[in-house]
């Protein structure tokens, strides 16, 4: 078991240094550059020289590559040279981390509980209207871009009626005490109720337009499942026991029917990310998504570094943690 | 079961109890709890007549400031709040260009190489200590002895520009003759000095608190500049708001009036830029009230924004569009015929009136008419297409073949939508019989590296001025060999260098005005013409319904110590 977990870490880790390298010499072989963005009109071409090379930035490749690799190996992942100036990168991800997380969980909440009822019933209910229309909303939910519903529901609900903030993550002014950075678990914990249900109100609309993803896809799972299920033999057997139909409903339909909807749930992690991107770009919502926005518009190497490296390590490990799981599960799997 | 599922319920009750027992709220008492910006209006007199209320502003900025130290920046967004904080030697009149007394009530000099300076009485700094000819000169000083880094365009970018470090340097020296009188010597006469003095870089800082936070501490740490402590923190000037904090994670930069201001008191309280990097976002955050203005409204939504019941200012225009063209990218532009016709070709009144925003103008020569050294009689080139064809005719180029170069992922005050500006060349030369082959790249991914590297023939670019100064705006475009123009491969180059630098050393004001009047019409003369100026652009900014007291600025350097809110 000890030797599986050894030789999985070993390839996640030179997963992560093949991706480090390619990462690297993919930035810097973007046209243009950090340079041009940081001077714009006043970049001469002497000023542009004294700046790339005190940037070290005309050194070959792999000689900033290797530069790059001993600082990392020290903990230092070089600092922010666009908007985030001066800060180093691994703080800007951890500023940034707890909005896209509370913001990401907070849409797996709201696709969850929208789309297993609604796939459970509309399963129940096959080939009726409702069924016949909530696959279409589906089909809708995973056909439109999800900036598009965002500037959509921004548009109409914080514009046109006023009911929700149209973007950032909480009122200039309110003054919050801040302890985890996820604005709405911060004004429970201190109990600043004010505060929890300004950011909450920050949070819906982001959170609406990014659970269009996953809603669509745990929506059809949930629903084709549970057809499935309903013509297993068990379920019959239970109901030719007598069984009450919520005990049949919650013991042996959705039991079965959810293990296929937990691996989904899974999969969409990374779907949620790259949503995430464009969703907080719609809302100005200060997530990693947003800082991947700018970095990119600023060509901030080290911040995009460490942002799509961080977020490479976080899928690595999950899957790393899925595949001890199975291991654990499964002893053939040790084997293989 | 049902005791395991008791258990884990009792278990989850005594964690949380146990969380919330141990985060507690750190709010102040009072302030904002209610969540409510600017809309308290309770109205105090203040010493100097402006009406100096608790209210809050929030302005809508599109990027977070690099630094709260203006020696180190350059950009906009940056000069925006330490413009707040920090007053200089000499200001900006409010509305105009014109250098003002600030810090400094009066200046002279006799030779043009030491001035003397006198000063305001009666000035703190925000961390209570006094301004005098003392801190003038530590000023002096601390801006001349930069490290490596400090030295690099990306760090202190204005004063290299300016000044310049080492033996070269303009800076000679600073003496304080009395606590209200300083002396500052220069190496050489320049038409620039003293009113460089107000830019934002040149903001007058607290020495002590300098030395305390290290504010020349500032490194290069692998690919990226590192501020100190001093920058990131603790900057501290003279002006009528003073910092309060810098919250990374929610994007916003916090300042607070400052009581013991020696002129008139801000009209707000508190002050606040919240950082709204999309523009779309900028103009509905203003409409859902949550902030107060943003900066450079597109054009096309100024109607709407003014219809919704907010103000539109317009500035005055500063800046310059030009089409740069470049004989060392594409030799068939040396020829002064080709560049005469390619200009006969445009359109320029039309182009101006349809595609820009009300308020531009078309540009006779490169820079805008408030800037003294503007020559009133340069005419514009009239459009011909007739005789653009006939003048390629005589060149031998009547099948022209051109390179039209646009930038794209940009915005800029002077070019609000650079593909517009690109369509309407494009049409007018193609209406002459020019075959334009388009090339378009990213700002930051190509545009920007390609343009200044003599690699594109034709493209536009611009030019918003720091200051009133004709040197500020042709020096820009075409000091040195291997300026943007390509003016190296003309045979004229050197005498335009040299035309410049003069005019730079000239004393006397008068004259130098009139240099710089001829040296426009030299550099727009058939024979010259390095490229094309198209147009100068106002740009606006937008405050809501309930702000009063905001003026314009064409510096883009708007004073916000005078907005006061309204219910």
């Amino acid at each position: 078991m000890l030797r599986f977990i050894v030789r999985r870490s070993l390839q996640a880790l030179l997963a992560l240094f093949v991706l480090s390298v390619l990462l690297f010499a993919w930035l810097r072989s973007l046209p243009g550059g950090v340079v041009s963005a940081l001077l714009g009109e006043r970049g001469t071409p002497e000023n542009a020289a004294a700046l790339r090379s005190a940037l070290g930035l005309d050194d070959p490749l792999y000689v900033q590559y290797w530069r790059f690799l001993q600082r990392a190996l020290r903990g230092d992942f070089g600092v922010s040279n666009g908007v985030f100036r001066g800060e180093p990168a691994l703080d800007v991800f951890f500023q940034r981390l707890p909005a896209t997380v509370e913001l990401s969980i907070f849409a797996m909440i709201l696709a969850l509980t929208l789309a297993i009822p609604l796939g459970y019933v509309a399963a129940r209910r096959r080939g009726g209207p409702l069924d016949t229309g909530s696959v279409v909303f589906s089909l809708v939910g995973v056909a439109v871009p999800v900036f598009f519903l965002a500037y959509v529901l921004k548009y109409v609900f914080a514009v046109q009626l006023g009911w929700l903030p149209p973007s950032g993550r909480q009122t200039v002014g309110i003054n919050a005490t801040h302890i985890t950075n996820m604005y709405v678990l911060d004004g429970i914990l201190t109990r600043e109720w004010d505060a929890a249900w300004d950011a909450f109100k920050h949070l819906l609309l982001p959170a609406l337009a990014l659970a269009s993803i996953p809603f669509a896809i745990i929506f059809r799972i949930t629903r084709a499942a549970v057809i499935d299920v309903m013509e297993e033999d068990y379920v019959r057997t239970a109901r030719a026991k007598g069984l009450t139909p919520r005990v049949i409903r919650v013991r042996h339909i959705m039991r079965n029917a959810l293990i296929p909807v937990v691996t989904v749930v899974g999969l969409q992690i990374g779907a949620l990310l790259a949503g995430a991107v464009l969703t907080e770009k719609v809302f100005a919502f200060q997530g990693i998504g947003q800082a991947l926005a700018i970095g990119f518009e600023r060509r901030d190497y080290p911040v995009l570094q460490v942002l799509i490296m961080m977020a490479a390590l976080i899928y690595i490990l999950v899957n790393l943690l899925v595949d001890i799981a199975y291991a654990v599960i499964d002893p053939r799997v040790r084997t293989k | 079961m049902k005791n395991r599922k008791v258990g884990a319920l009792a278990t989850v009750a005594t964690l949380a109890l146990v969380l919330t027992s141990c985060a507690e709220s750190e709010r102040d008492s009072g302030t904002g709890a209610d969540g409510d910006t600017g809309s308290d209006s309770t109205q105090t007199e203040g010493d100097g007549g402006a009406a100096a209320s608790d209210a809050t502003f929030v302005f809508g900025a599109a990027g977070a400031p690099t630094t709260f130290d203006p020696f180190y920046a350059s950009d906009g967004e940056t000069f925006r709040v330490t413009r707040q904080i920090y007053e200089n030697l000499i200001g900006i009149e409010e509305g105009g260009t014109e250098g003002v007394p600030e810090l400094a009530t009066s200046w002279e000099s006799e030779d043009g190489l030491t001035w003397t300076f006198e000063l305001q009485e009666g000035v703190k700094f925000h961390d209570g200590t006094d301004f005098d000819a003392e801190a003038v000169c530590a000023n002096f000083e601390r801006w001349a002895d930069q490290n490596e880094a400090g030295q690099n365009p990306s760090g202190a970018y204005y004063y290299g520009n300016d000044f310049g470090f080492g033996e070269d340097s303009l800076y000679e020296s600073c003496e304080a003759t009395d606590d209200l009188t300083a002396e500052v010597v220069v190496s050489r006469v320049t038409g620039k000095f003293p009113m460089v003095l107000s830019q934002s870089s040149y903001a007058i800082q607290s020495p002590t608190a300098m030395e305390e936070y290290d504010a020349n501490g500032i490194a290069l740490e692998g690919e990226a500049f590192v501020f100190p402590e001093y920058a990131t923190s603790h900057p501290t000037g003279t002006g009528p708001f003073q910092f309060e904090g810098y919250d990374n994670a929610g994007g916003t930069v916090t300042l607070t009036r400052f009581d013991d201001y020696w002129g008139d008191p801000a009209g707000v309280e508190t002050l606040v830029f919240k950082i709204v990097p999309d523009e779309n976002a900028r103009r509905q955050e203003l409409e859902a009230g949550t902030i107060q203005g943003y900066d450079l409204p597109n054009p096309v939504d100024w109607q709407a924004l003014e219809d919704s019941g907010n103000q539109v200012l317009i500035r005055d225009p500063f800046n310059i569009l030009y089409l740069a063209l470049n004989p060392v990218a594409d030799p068939q532009l040396e020829d002064p015929l080709v560049r005469q016709a390619l200009y006969h070709a445009l359109n320029r009144e039309q182009f101006v009136s349809t595609q820009l925003p009300e308020g531009a103008e078309v540009a006779t020569q490169f820079m805008p008419s408030t800037v003294s050294g503007y020559n009133e009689s340069i005419e514009a080139y009239e459009y011909d297409p007739e005789k653009a064809q006939q003048l390629l005719e005589e060149a031998g180029l009547s099948d022209l073949t051109i390179e039209l170069w646009y930038p794209s992922e940009v915005t800029r005050p002077y070019m609000p939508d650079p593909q517009r500006v690109y369509d309407a060349v494009k049409a007018d030369w193609e209406a002459a019989g020019i075959t334009v082959e388009t090339v378009t790249k990213p700002w930051a991914g190509g545009y920007i590296d390609d343009t200044q590297n003599s690699r594109a023939p034709a493209f536009f670019l611009g030019w918003t001025g720091d200051l009133n100064s004709a040197d500020n705006f042709l020096c820009a475009f075409f000091c040195g060999d291997d300026n943007q123009f390509g003016t190296s491969a003309y045979d004229w180059h050197e005498e335009l260098q040299e035309q410049i630098a003069a005019a730079d050393a000239e004393a006397d004001e008068e004259t130098r005005t009139q240099m710089y009047e001829e040296l426009n019409a030299q550099i727009m003369s058939p024979d010259w013409l390095p490229g094309l100026p198209l147009s100068h652009s106002p740009p606006a900014i937008v405050v809501g319904p309930n702000v009063q007291g905001m003026v314009a600025s064409p510096l883009t350097a708007e004073n916000f110590a005078t907005v006061t809110i309204t219910e």
